[in-house]
């Protein structure tokens, strides 16, 4: 009996494991630095996090579904390039859905190739990874993007207002996980993703289209994208050509952070939400203890090896279980 | 009282999972030269107690001893060490390395400055396959190898070790008669050399052919040891399932309706070529062949999965195009396939979900799944295929091989499908599911639905069906209806030899 309780304890932490780290990170901060729990640092991790977190919410579907997408960094910096520079030629009211219409094309030419030329996702998305930084320089001639009249547009207000003292950054994120939340959790589509991810074969037998559905997924990661663009390029109203660069890899640490298995078939958006603000307090926190801004990438690092670790020791039963 | 020790003892062996017993007290014991075997239904705890043998599992009390001395057996390369060998139905060899490679995987005979010593690993390898009698050599490449080859290559491994106690697992699942004979001839050789072996096997034919003794299990309890020589088949099966089973066949035949669905003609390439038949709503159709006789081919066909080369598929008098499963499941049609676990069912998913996966898009309540509808359908398909689970939320990875397929099946039977194919409905399943889903089957075509029963176990095909198409090579022999039909014409029209086909 006592093996059985243990087992049952061994499962909740596997299971929770994610709740409890995040909770001993705050408390930890926290006693080394009084400011990182205050209410500013709070709002402006999570306002900081709000772009990473839009896109790992697109991320997480097409993780779930067994594929990866590496080439969100770059198609964020190519939506922010596009949305700055249409906005002083056609207006802002139109300059976002043009963007979005391009970064959507972006999407499905990806879910074209994974989904229906059934090609390997990493391969794809590592090649559109450059292909777009390619097309975003070629786009802006290598130049980088400012709105003429930065005090007199409307713009700003997705990346710099606020509703009720909550900046839209944060509603903005939230609203998007609640309502991605929604569809992967309790409609058929995101049933079919866990499904497609679990064991694709099945879902074929069971009459899924599993190319409709990845194909999907990578569009709703474009979307995501495009959304996280937009607040990029209206909180800054100018950006470098290259704003995104590096941000496929926190996206997928975030990812994998909060339990999504590269395997397929595991994960959900709130643990997504919970793996986003880990990243961004941990390299909040590192921040406030003083190490250099440039550490965080090394930290990146750091973080992605001991989450798929721990993930695949929860699953073996075991820390140490080399290749045999 | 013999003084003669056992090579392997298992003493008490209790195992627990969360929420399952899966071992309780459990006690087995091997012979030297002896063929012991371990019986149970699926479920009964029989590959646990393998795996605590094999140091995959540890056990939760009771304990191991070989000869006189008690060991722990830390994982499989422990219990290899110590002169265990499994031989696993499902495979575990390398398809692009060769059989010599494969056997000595691990430990390639070497030369100076350890390069593989190629003439040596070609001489022992052949010397072991020269004992197993088969037809390829140590050059071959494994993948170009049959199943029922690559299953000899795994025995073949088997031999390179010094043994002391062999376990073979559903050896024979996939080996024709004539490879058994090789097989039994090379179990009986091990035997000679005072092997202890443990033979794990549903088929009760090859059990009272070839063992000593016969231990069986049931829910993880030992249910007793029996002398193979002084019992017989009634008397262990009773003993599994605690109860009698129903061996007699089943005459019984209702109304048949219309033709549900007929095919003419129909070719695939290489697969199969010119097949032609119909099924009538209540009518329970067999197909019965060898291995690779292009039944899985035909089933994979109507339901959209292969795009046939020839030939006119009906259904209900309407000539159809079946382009993919969505298709086929739109127009009626329904597959239980051949493969449970990969092509069945998403492990990891709760009950639940599996079964309601094909129909996820018509089960909705605004833009979201209905989940009270669903949970309504899987208590339904529960109740009627008496599917033994804690609850719908349990993953369908940690059930039985018998009652994964009942969710299998259960998921088909939901869809309502007016035809439906069922492709080795009891592989790999205990005699007490088995009968149950004989049962199933038959009492669904009462209910009027047109079933195609595809099998490559004969008293299945005779128990189960109205009429028999014999498949050889890819083409119809021969339809057989199930008052005709003997076992030796059967068994002639599947080996290619007497058919009457029209040419």
């Amino acid at each position: 009996m006592v093996t059985v309780s243990r087992r049952e304890i061994g499962s909740m932490l596997a299971k929770q494991g994610i709740l409890i780290a995040f909770a001993l990170f705050m408390i930890g901060f926290t006693l080394a630095n009084a400011k990182f729990l205050s209410v500013d640092n709070v709002f402006s991790v999570v306002r900081s996090s709000a772009i990473l977190g839009v896109m790992a919410l697109g991320v997480t579907f097409v993780v779930i579904s067994g594929n990866l997408d590496l080439s969100v960094g770059s198609m964020m910096s190519f939506s922010t390039i596009v949305v700055l520079d249409l906005h002083d030629k056609i207006g802002p009211a139109l300059a976002i859905p043009a963007m979005f219409a391009m970064t959507l094309c972006l999407g499905a030419f990806i879910g074209f190739l994974v989904g229906y030329l059934r090609l390997n996702s990493l391969i794809v998305t590592l090649g559109m990874l450059s292909a777009i930084h390619g097309l975003t320089l070629t786009y802006s001639g290598g130049q980088n993007m400012d709105i003429a009249d930065k005090e007199g547009t409307w713009f700003s207000v997705f990346g710099q207002g606020a509703i009720l003292g909550v900046p839209t950054p944060i509603l903005m994120f939230l609203s998007l996980a609640a309502l991605l939340g929604l569809v992967l959790a309790k409609t058929p589509f995101g049933r079919k993703v866990y499904a497609v991810g679990g064991n694709g074969t099945a879902a074929t037998f069971s009459g899924i289209k599993r190319a409709r559905t990845v194909f999907t997924c990578y569009l709703i990661s474009a979307g995501c994208v495009a959304v996280a663009g937009l607040i990029q390029a209206s909180r800054s109203l100018g950006s470098q050509n290259t704003v995104g660069q590096g941000l496929e890899l926190e996206v997928l640490a975030a990812v994998i952070l909060g339990g999504a298995s590269l395997m397929g078939g595991v994960g959900t958006i709130f643990k997504t939400v919970i793996g986003v603000l880990i990243l961004g307090f941990i390299q909040n926190g590192l921040l406030l203890l003083g190490l250099p801004f440039y550490f965080q990438f090394v930290v990146t690092w750091i973080i992605i090896i001991l989450a798929v670790w721990l993930d695949i020791a929860a699953k073996r039963g075991k820390l140490w279980s080399p290749i045999a | 009282m013999s003084h003669v020790k056992p090579v392997l003892h298992l003493e008490d062996i209790v195992k627990t999972f969360p929420g399952v017993r899966a071992l309780d007290g459990v006690s087995f014991s091997v012979m030297p030269g002896e063929v012991h075997a371990l019986m149970g239904e699926n479920g009964a705890g029989k590959s646990t107690l393998m795996k605590v043998l094999g140091g995959i599992h540890q056990p939760d009390g009771g304990a191991i001893f070989m000869g006189e001395e008690r060991v722990v057996m830390s994982g499989p390369l422990e219990a290899k060490a110590k002169g265990i060998v499994f031989i696993h139905q499902e495979l575990s060899l390398a398809e692009e390395l060769s059989v010599a490679e494969n056997i000595y995987l691990g430990e390639l005979p070497r030369k100076s400055f350890g390069r593989v010593d190629w003439v040596t690993l070609r001489e022992k390898t052949d010397a072991i396959l020269k004992k197993l009698n088969v037809a390829f050599n140590a050059r071959t490449r494994v993948g170009d190898l049959s199943i029922a080859n690559q299953q000899m290559v795994e025995i073949a491994r088997a031999l390179t070790v010094d043994a002391k106690a062999v376990i073979f697992d559903e050896p024979t699942a996939s080996l024709t008669d004539a490879e058994k004979v090789v097989l039994f001839d090379v179990i009986a050789d091990l035997q000679r050399e005072g092997v202890g072996i443990t033979y794990i096997s549903h088929r009760m034919e090859e059990i009272f052919k070839i063992t000593d003794r016969i231990t069986v299990l049931r829910d993880g309890q030992y249910q007793g040891t029996l002398e193979t020589a002084e019992t017989n088949e009634e008397a262990v099966t009773q003993l599994m399932i605690g109860r009698k089973l129903d061996l007699s066949r089943n005459p019984s035949h209702h109304e048949l309706g219309e033709i549900a669905l007929e095919v003419r003609g129909l070719s695939c390439g290489s697969l199969y070529e010119d097949v032609s038949f119909h099924v009538r709503s209540g009518e329970v159709v067999g197909f019965y062949g060898l291995v690779g006789a292009g039944r899985t081919e035909i089933a994979e066909t109507l339901f959209g999965l292969r795009t046939p080369s020839h030939g006119t598929i009906l259904l209900e008098g309407e000539d159809v195009r079946l382009n993919s499963p969505a298709d086929a499941i739109a127009k009626g049609i329904s597959l239980v396939p051949e493969d449970r676990k990969g092509q069945g069912l998403v492990l990891g998913m709760n009950c639940r979900d599996n079964m309601t996966l094909p129909q996820v898009d018509d089960l909705k309540a605004g833009p979201f799944v209905a989940e009270g509808a669903e949970i309504s359908i899987f208590d339904q398909y529960r109740d009627r295929l008496d599917i033994r689970t804690p609850g719908w939320k349990q993953k369908v990875g940690n059930l039985s091989g018998g009652n994964q397929q009942k969710i299998v099946i259960g998921k088909w039977l939901s869809m309502k499908p007016s035809v439906l194919i069922v492709d080795e409905p009891t592989r790999g399943i205990d005699v007490g599911s088995k009968s149950e889903i004989h049962k199933l089957l038959r009492s669904l075509a009462a209910q009027g639905y047109a079933v195609i029963v595809i099998s490559s176990e004969m008293p299945e095909v005779l128990h189960v069906s109205d009429r028999i198409v014999a498949m050889y090579s890819g083409r119809v022999m021969r339809t057989f209806t199930s008052e005709e039909v003997t076992e030796d014409s059967l068994i002639q029209a599947i080996s290619g030899l007497g058919g009457d086909k029209a040419a």
